[in-house]
Parts: structure tokens; sequence; C-alpha cells
């Protein structure tokens, strides 16, 4: 099940929406957002829908490993949709079957609702689909820049952040193997009572925070004498580079937000 | 209590984009009382293999037979916890499983899981830690106070506790200094012998393997490849070498000399005890026939 | 004219324990490491010399006694600067790992002491190639093998261009073949470029390397002195729970079964050259 998830998920790649700089696409995505709200009826929808599928297409990921990976969300969006379609009562009937009734905007609320969600979905998707963590979190670090100034520890936040990425596998691999050794042990995970299911569980945990705090010990010291000071006075090493490409991008982007303008009732 | 494989398969993440394969069509027997030991590089298998012994993972493909219990891709969890009992594993570095406030306590976590009653089990845990040579006053210890080696010997204990009929060792002493791992080995070879233990022995280490092991199995890219008393699998140097393996140090000396003396010994050194024994016998027959 | 690249002076330390009985650690513990030498400390676990790397690197402060790195005294004040010409590999090849991906790993220290970018793409190519890493670039952390890391660790430290590498069991957690990748990487290394080595190991065969050796246990310097010095003492060495190289542990069983053998055998090529010249070549 949680194999299949592909949200949060990143595969490498070397389509355009791959090679964009983390920061064109991070503040494409965060102005894609708030565009979406300006989409008010059927031509604005589907321009977003259109402009959406674009994207998907110039990313070069299958829709299909979308679609599957996406399920549970889509789940959801369908949930909604029919939450509008039975609760709004406004506008002409236009289904009348027994104890439903199907009422205009209901339908259309329902159906605007759920692109809406759909796309952005897809969005935010296709930003982390085709972005590694890492880059994500150096575009985030070089846009919040600014709020240094603000005391907001953006160095300490973004090196935070990297060290979780680089030790998720690693805290995953370990778990599992707690995990096995104490099933190995005759302990029971999955049946019982919920009581007993909370106390399989620590097992589970007091080993892994044992460990995990000893990796922080011994990560501590490597980062120390290996000449960690905090940001004052470092270099990057990881350097990010604007291209054509992303004023390219933004430009794309400023073009739907002007339809989306023009052709909004 | 035997265990045999046949044709077992295994895949990590099936049906995803992710789908990797670490087994393939592995065939093995592992008979009761014997000491086997599983060979083979990292990423050979081996640790996937170990897994499926008792269950913990299930053969995507195939069949894996433990004593009376037929474990295939569709079988339920419930029948597994009842082969774990039977087959105990000490993981690699296994003091990483270490949880409970005392070490006693620690101790007697497997057998209350497997439905042994408290005193039975708080004797047991007094027991072994006697028999691996902790001081008795460890019992009330917080197994967190220890040094790293009698941590390894508490979590080994805490697999004895429940007395399973076969053990799986997964490079039981990695990490311990030379001293901690000729303990560590030796008391596992007298389990075997005293308590008619069947042993089975994941390294990476030939020489243990040709020290210890009756039986031996070879892996490499998720395939068993050779399997065969340690005389054999050794004595084919060329075949070993191919799977990236290499033979104990003694048998390579041995080769070395009997380059030199231009005759070959006339058994196969498995420990270096073996090659001064007949290196030995070799230079006194030399000195007779130049009597 | 040898110069002096650490040093040792009567140093004692104690760690506190929660009963508030100290116990020595380290106990009054004096030797020098030379320029372009290669040392291994050597011990079984428990005898202090995990405790005598953080000494050296100032992790901890002696309780009496000198550490000298540099010809300097090591003191909270120059500590910065020291460690900015030393290279450090541990024991953990995962814990030692910062970076998201090899090259943001070997870069770490550069990017820590303000190395500019330009430089650092350089450094970073060459220790990669260095330690024969050039192709794993991009290569996160859990698609590594231990031997690979700890290799990585190893570029890491060689991209400050140090002048002392120090290796704490950094090759005690690798498999066979991880351990004999780092060794010969480290080997590599010091007839390359003469690189001062400190490495501290449990492993006789890996010490045998050394051009000079320390040997400690319990806290105390047992005897120092080269390889073939050391390995003449080999039942002190076995009773301190250290294994001897395996032409040693032949050569005396051979004795022990009554075969004359003259000289000791730390090599195998020594041992059989002794067993023709003693046996076999009438």
């Amino acid at each position: 099940m949680l194999e299949k998830m592909i949200f949060g998920r990143y595969i490498p790649g070397t389509s355009f929406v791959h090679k964009l700089d983390p920061r064109s696409k991070l503040s494409f995505v965060f102005l894609f957002i708030i565009a979406v709200f300006l989409a008010n009826n059927a031509v604005t929808y589907g321009i977003l829908l259109g402009f959406t599928l674009l994207v998907i297409f110039s990313s070069r990921i299958r829709i299909y490993f979308l679609i599957n990976g996406l399920k549970p969300i889509i789940f959801l969006i369908a949930f909604t949709f029919l939450m509008h379609i039975f609760f709004t009562k406004e506008g002409a009937i236009i289904v009348d079957w027994k104890f439903i009734k199907i009422y205009e905007e209901g339908l259309r609320q329902g159906i605007f609702i759920s692109l809406r969600f759909l796309v952005l979905v897809l969005m935010t998707s296709i930003l982390t689909l085709t972005t590694s963590p890492i880059s994500i979190t150096d575009g985030m670090e070089d846009l919040l820049n600014p709020f240094k100034r603000f005391k907001l520890p953006v160095h300490e936040l973004a090196l935070m952040m990297s060290i979780s990425l680089r030790f998720i596998p690693t805290l995953m691999d370990e778990t599992d193997k707690i995990l096995k050794a104490q099933l190995a042990r005759g302990s029971d995970i999955s049946t019982g009572s919920i009581k007993q299911r909370i106390r399989a569980v620590i097992p589970l945990l007091v080993p892994l925070f044992v460990s995990a705090f000893k990796r922080a010990e011994d990560l501590a010291i490597a980062m120390e004498v290996r000449g960690y000071r905090g940001g004052e006075g470092r270099t990057r090493y990881r350097q990010l580079k604007w291209h054509w490409r992303d004023t390219v991008a933004l430009a794309l982007l400023g073009v739907l937000v002007a339809a989306l303008v023009l052709l909004r009732g | 209590m035997d265990i045999s494989l046949q044709q077992v398969g295994y895949s990590y993440g099936r049906n995803t984009p992710f789908e990797k394969r670490a087994l393939q069509g592995v065939d093995g027997t592992i008979k009761t009382g014997s000491y086997t030991a599983i060979i083979g590089h990292t990423g050979s298998g081996k640790s996937t293999l170990l897994m499926h012994l008792n269950g913990l993972l299930k053969p995507s493909e195939g069949i894996v037979q433990i004593g009376d219990t037929q474990i295939t891709a569709g079988t339920k969890a419930k029948e597994l916890k009842a082969v774990r009992r039977h087959v105990g594993i000490v993981f690699q570095f296994p003091e990483h499983q270490l949880f409970e406030e005392t070490v006693e306590k620690d101790i007697m976590f497997g057998p209350m899981n497997f439905g042994v009653s408290k005193e039975e089990s708080r004797k047991r845990a007094h027991e072994l830690i006697e028999l691996l040579g902790l001081p008795p006053d460890t019992a009330q210890k917080s197994p967190f106070d220890l040094s790293g080696g009698q941590m390894r010997r508490v979590a080994i204990a805490g697999v004895l506790a429940f007395k399973p009929s076969v053990l799986v060792l997964d490079e039981p002493t990695a990490g311990l200094d030379p001293r901690g791992r000729k303990e560590i080995m030796e008391l596992f070879s007298r389990l075997h012998a005293e308590e008619n233990l069947t042993t089975v022995l994941v390294t990476h280490s030939m020489e243990d393997a040709a020290r210890y092991a009756d039986n031996i199995i070879v892996m490499h890219n998720g395939h068993s490849v050779m399997a065969g008393t340690p005389q054999n699998i050794f004595g084919d140097e060329e075949t070993l070498a191919s799977f990236g393996l290499g033979v104990p140090r003694s048998v390579k000396l041995q080769r070395v000399v009997e380059k030199m003396i231009g005759r070959p010994l006339p058994v196969l050194a498995l420990t270096e005890e073996d090659l001064a024994t007949a290196l030995a016998r070799a230079a006194s027959e030399e000195g007779d026939a130049n009597a | 004219m040898m110069k002096e690249v650490l040093s040792m002076d009567h140093v004692s330390f104690s760690y506190q324990s929660e009963e508030g009985v100290t116990e020595k650690a380290i106990d009054d513990i004096s030797f020098a490491v030379q320029q372009g030498e290669w040392i291994a400390i050597v011990g079984h676990n428990g005898s202090g010399k995990s405790t005598l790397a953080k000494l050296m690197i100032g992790l901890l402060f002696p309780d009496e006694g000198e550490v000298n790195v540099f010809i300097q005294k090591l003191s909270e004040a120059n500590l910065w600067a020291i460690r900015s010409r030393m290279g450090f590999v541990f024991q953990n090849p995962d814990n030692q790992f910062v970076g998201s991906t090899v090259q943001d790993d070997v870069a770490f220290a550069l990017e820590n002491n303000g190395v500019p970018f330009t430089d650092m793409v350089t450094r970073v190519h060459e220790s990669l190639a260095q330690v024969n890493m050039s192709n794993f670039h991009d290569h996160e952390p859990h698609h590594l093998s231990g031997g690979q890391k700890q290799r990585v660790a190893i570029a890491g430290a060689l991209a400050l261009k140090p002048e002392l590498l120090l290796m704490d069991e950094a090759t005690s957690m690798l498999d066979p073949q991880g351990r004999d990748e780092v060794i010969r990487v480290v080997e590599e290394l010091k007839t390359k470029t003469g690189l001062t080595v400190i490495s501290i190991t449990h492993d006789l065969e890996e010490a045998l390397l050394a051009d000079r050796i320390v040997v400690m246990n319990k806290g105390k310097l047992l005897t120092t002195g080269t390889p073939t010095q050391i390995f003449a003492r080999g039942d002190e060495l076995e009773a301190i729970g250290l294994d001897l190289p395996f032409a040693m542990k032949v050569s005396r069983l051979l004795r022990e079964s009554g075969m004359e053998l003259f000289g000791e055998h730390m090599t195998e090529e020594e041992l059989v050259n002794g067993l023709w010249t003693s046996h076999f070549s009438k």
C-alpha cells in the first residue's frame, strides 16, 4: 500500500520540468496555488486543467503512474464532489429520482471544487516528483534568505531539513531491522486489543530512540570536528543556477494568470 | 528440525516501480543437528534468505519447509508465530534490540511472548546470565549501562531464552574485538554440541565457516550456487573465485607451501591447527626421506 | 630533520562516573608521532584507545599532561584552527555522513572552512579520485556499501589537504571486502603523498602495515615499537586479548608441535621462507 503511494516521492529524470531551478519551481507552484482561486467559470477551469496537463506532459511522468499513485487522494476528491452534489440546494433541479434531488448549482460547484482540488494535488505532486528533496531544501533556503533579517534561522532550518532527509532511509531500515528482531522474539504488533498493541510498540520505539540519539551524538561530533560552526563564514557547495528556462516557466505562469483574470466571469 | 528450501524466490516492493529481486530459485537443505554456514558477498541475498528461515519473510515463489510447517506466499501470519518459537535468529548487532529496564526483563521478553510462565522465564534468564559468563549482578542492571560485549551477550541470551531448536546467527561477531569474537564463536560451538541445536551461521568469514560448519551454502546474486561440506567447497577454489569469494587463509597458505615443496598435502587444512599439523607431518616425512 | 606532528606528554584522563568515583581511562601516556609516519594504536575494546582519540581531537581535554598537535598545546583557543589541519574518519560509516550525496559530504568540511566554490569543485573531484570513488559523485549514502561510505569519509578528510589523518576504528564495522578497500586506499595515500596517519584499531593484521605500533592496555601504554619489535612479544599481546597475525599463529603452532623454526614470522611470505630454509630445502 505505502509502496504504491507516490505523494512526496522523487523520480529522477531529465525533462524540462526536472531541469528547472528549484526556486523557480517553488515560486511557480506557490503562485499557481493562488492563481487557481481566480478561476470561477467553465472557461477558466478549462484553462487551468489544460495548463496542468501541459505541465504533466513536459515532466514526462506517466499519467497512469500519477493516477495510480494518487488513488487515495482521488477517493477524497470524489467524496468532496458527492458532498457538493447532495448538499447544495440552489438553481434548477436537474435530477429528481425518488429521494435524490440534484441541483444545477450543486453539480457546477461539485465539478469546480473537485477540479480545483485535482489541479492543486497534481501540481504539487509534479513538484515533488521532479525535484529531489534536497533541491527543494536548497530552493527554500534561498527563497527564504530575505527573512534572515527578521531573525528567522534560515540556514539552520535548511540544514535540519537536509539532515532529516538524509537520515530518513537510514532510520527506516533501522525500524525494519528492529521490528524483525522483535518479531523473531515472538513480539506481535498486528493482533490483540488496542492496549496490547500499544504496549507491543514499546519494544520497537525504545531501541529506535536509543539508536537515533546515538546517531545524533555521533553526527554532532563528526560535524564539529569537521569544522561546522553554524552558518557564519560558510561557503556553499550546492549552487543554484537560474536558466532561461526558468524565466520561460514563470512567463508562462504570467500568461496563465492574465488569461484567468481576463476570462473569469 | 529439518529446514528445506525449494525454488524460493523473493522480491522487495512487488508490483511497484521500485521492485527489486533479492532471491531466485534458491534450493537448499539444513538437516537437524547440522551446523550450516551461508556464505556470500554483501548483496548476495544471504540476509534475505535468513529471514525466510523463521517466516519473517514469506517467499514470493517456492516453498520453505520448516519441520512440519510449509511456508508459501499464501501462509497466514498466525502460523508464522508458531514457527518463530522453534527458529531463533540472532541478528547482526543484536544489542540494538534491547529495550527493557533490566537485563532480566529483556531476556524474559521472548519466552513470555511465546507463553512461557513468568517464573520459568525468570529462571531461564538467570541460567543464561551465568551460561554466557555475565556477572550475576547483571540481572538487575539496565542493559544500556553494560559494555558493548556484554550487551551483545544479553541480546543473545534473549534469543536462547525461548529455547529454539534451530539457532540462526547473522554475523554474530561483527564489531567485536578479536577476543570477544573468539569467545562468542566458541560459545555457539559449545551450545551447538551441548544443546543439540541446529545452527545456521551467516558469515563473511571463510575462516569461521571452515572452522565451525559441517555444511556450507554459497549465495551469489540471489541464487544458491554451491552447497556441500567445507572440504568440498573450499577444495574448489576456482568456482569460489568465480563468485568473488576466497578460501580460508589456512588453505591459501597450504597452496603456497604445496607449490614450494612440489607436492600436495594429504588433507585440506581448514584451520591453522590443521595446517600446522599437516606441515609438521610433511616436514618430518621430508626429514625421514633425507635421513 | 624529523618534524613532530602530534605528541602526548604524560597525559592522564578520568571519566566522572555516576557514583562520583573516578577511574583512570588514560594513565600517564606519552608518545610522539613524526611527520610521514603511520602509527597504529592497538588495544582491545575498553583499553582506552577511543578516549585517546577523543583527546587528540579536543573532544576531551586531559586532567594531567599535555596534548600537542602541530607543536602547539591543544586548547579551546586553537581547537578550530588545529582541527582544520586534520582529517578524521570514525567508526560508524552512517553516522558521519552529513551530506545528502557523496559530493555534498566531501564538500562539507570545505564549506565550513569557507573555501570558495570553484576551489571546492576541483578539490571534491580530486579527493574522490584519490579514494577511487570518482563514479559516485551523485550517489546517496543509503545506496553505498560500508566500505564505500568510509572511503567517502576519507575523501572528505583529504579535501581539506590535512597534515594528519586520524582513523578511529574506521574498519571495525565493515565486511572483509570493505575493510580491504579502505586499507588499500590508506596504503596508497601513504606511499603517494606521505600523509601522516594515526590509525586506532584492534586488528593486528592492519597494524602490521604501520611504521610503528603503540599498544594500549587498561589505559596504560604497554609498549611501543616497530611491528617486528611488537610482535616479538606475541605472548603478551595474546594475554591482553589481541589476535596475532595469521602467519604468527601458524608459526607458533608449529613450534608447539616440536618443529624447529628460526625467528618470528609476521607475514605468510616470511613463514614460507622460514619453512623452506629449515626443512624442505635439503
